[in-house]
């Protein structure tokens, strides 16, 4: 799809750039860019391999086991016709895990191992079954405890207190995923009947 | 406010220490393996590197032609409607595009209005509460060839709203 909208937004930016006269403005704008991306780039790079170490012990004590048990009633209301004994269970455990900790990035690998099981499980392998749509909307819900990344920007950018954020960050993610889940809910419960 | 202040500063370190304490009690070298996580931070960035170039190329570009202008000036209307700020605009339209985007945008908003400023918290706050609805299901979807979504594409749009809606409300009454 990017390969599509990318061309297009840079030719439309040169057509209308150049009917605006802002073509100045437009050529600043691509050394901007570069320079802009290595900052980005380097404020990420220290946070992420932080957490990324944290994560890492907690995934290598049994630390993983008990989350993942105060996980289990949520995961039975989020997919009641998921066994609880079967690899996908494990693959969205551990995605769940990396976005409560705001990992998304180190997320993203372990969701797309956990679609991969859920496929195999899938009776109609062209349609998304009601356990793939919940586990894909409370992904784009993006629940998280801790939103590393924007936390990391607020603190580049010079804040008095760059987690002053996470409280206001729980409610609207708790608000976002509960209306994201509850739609799921509705709209598969119909399909049933 | 006070208390809110203190408790998101301790939150991390909290985190932080926890886990380190949970792996010393249970014996393991938490040195070594944080070591090890961490170089795998390398490599989740380093890869990030191109796809933020040429998202910050193509957004830059419509921002400094005026193209955004041009979209958010048509859309003025349906934001006042909603009590949300013209400056957050920009965010809400690409936060369900893209997310290095949305990224680059929210920092935008974000070091001109201010960090601490109102703007500047909802801005941080939506980037907090949702996620990159299109790019998300696209990657997840196509990484195992299905291409009937069903109605995933609508909830996950609605929880994006709502928590769009819901960070503008937040500090609109705070």
């Amino acid at each position: 799809m990017l390969n599509k909208i990318w061309p297009f937004f840079i030719i439309i930016s040169f057509i209308y750039a150049l009917l605006k006269l802002k073509i100045p403005e437009l050529n600043e704008s691509i050394f901007n860019s570069c320079s802009q991306t290595v900052e980005m780039i380097l404020s990420f790079l220290g946070i992420m391999c932080m957490w990324n170490g944290i994560m890492q012990i907690i995934k290598e004590t049994t630390l993983i086991n008990k989350i993942k048990r105060i996980l289990r009633p949520f995961m039975k209301f989020l997919f009641p016709k998921l066994n609880t004994k079967s690899k996908a269970y494990e693959e969205i455990t551990m995605n769940i895990v990396a976005n409560l900790l705001g990992l998304g990035n180190a997320a993203t690998p372990l969701g797309l191992k956990a679609m991969q099981a859920l496929q195999e499980e899938n009776p109609d392998k062209e349609k998304l079954s009601d356990t793939m749509i919940m586990f894909l909307v409370l992904n784009t819900a993006s629940i998280q405890i801790i939103p590393t990344t924007i936390i990391a920007i607020r603190s580049s950018l010079g804040s008095s207190n760059p987690a002053k954020i996470i409280i206001p960050v729980w409610i609207s993610t708790i608000v976002a995923a509960s209306a994201g889940i509850i739609t799921v809910k509705l709209l598969s419960k119909r399909k049933e009947k | 406010m006070e208390i809110i202040n203190y408790i998101s500063a301790i939150i991390i370190p909290l985190v932080i220490v926890l886990v380190i304490g949970y792996g010393i009690a249970e014996k393991k070298n938490v040195y070594d393996i944080f070591l090890r996580g961490a170089k795998n931070g390398i490599k989740i960035v380093i890869k990030l590197f191109p796809t933020l170039l040429a998202i910050f190329l193509a957004i830059n570009m419509l921002r400094n032609s005026g193209v955004i202008d041009f979209i958010i000036n048509i859309l003025k209307p349906i934001l006042l409607f909603f009590n949300i700020p013209i400056e957050i605009m920009p965010l809400a339209l690409l936060r369900p595009v893209s997310g290095t985007a949305s990224m680059a945008v929210a920092t935008d908003i974000i070091k001109t209005s201010g960090v601490d400023s109102k703007i500047g918290l909802i801005a941080a706050t939506i980037m907090g509460s949702t996620e990159t609805v299109f790019y998300t299901i696209a990657l997840y979807t196509s990484s195992i060839n299905v291409k009937k979504t069903r109605f995933t594409l609508v909830a996950s749009l609605i929880a994006n709203f709502v928590g769009i809606a819901t960070s503008v409300i937040i500090f609109n009454n705070l």
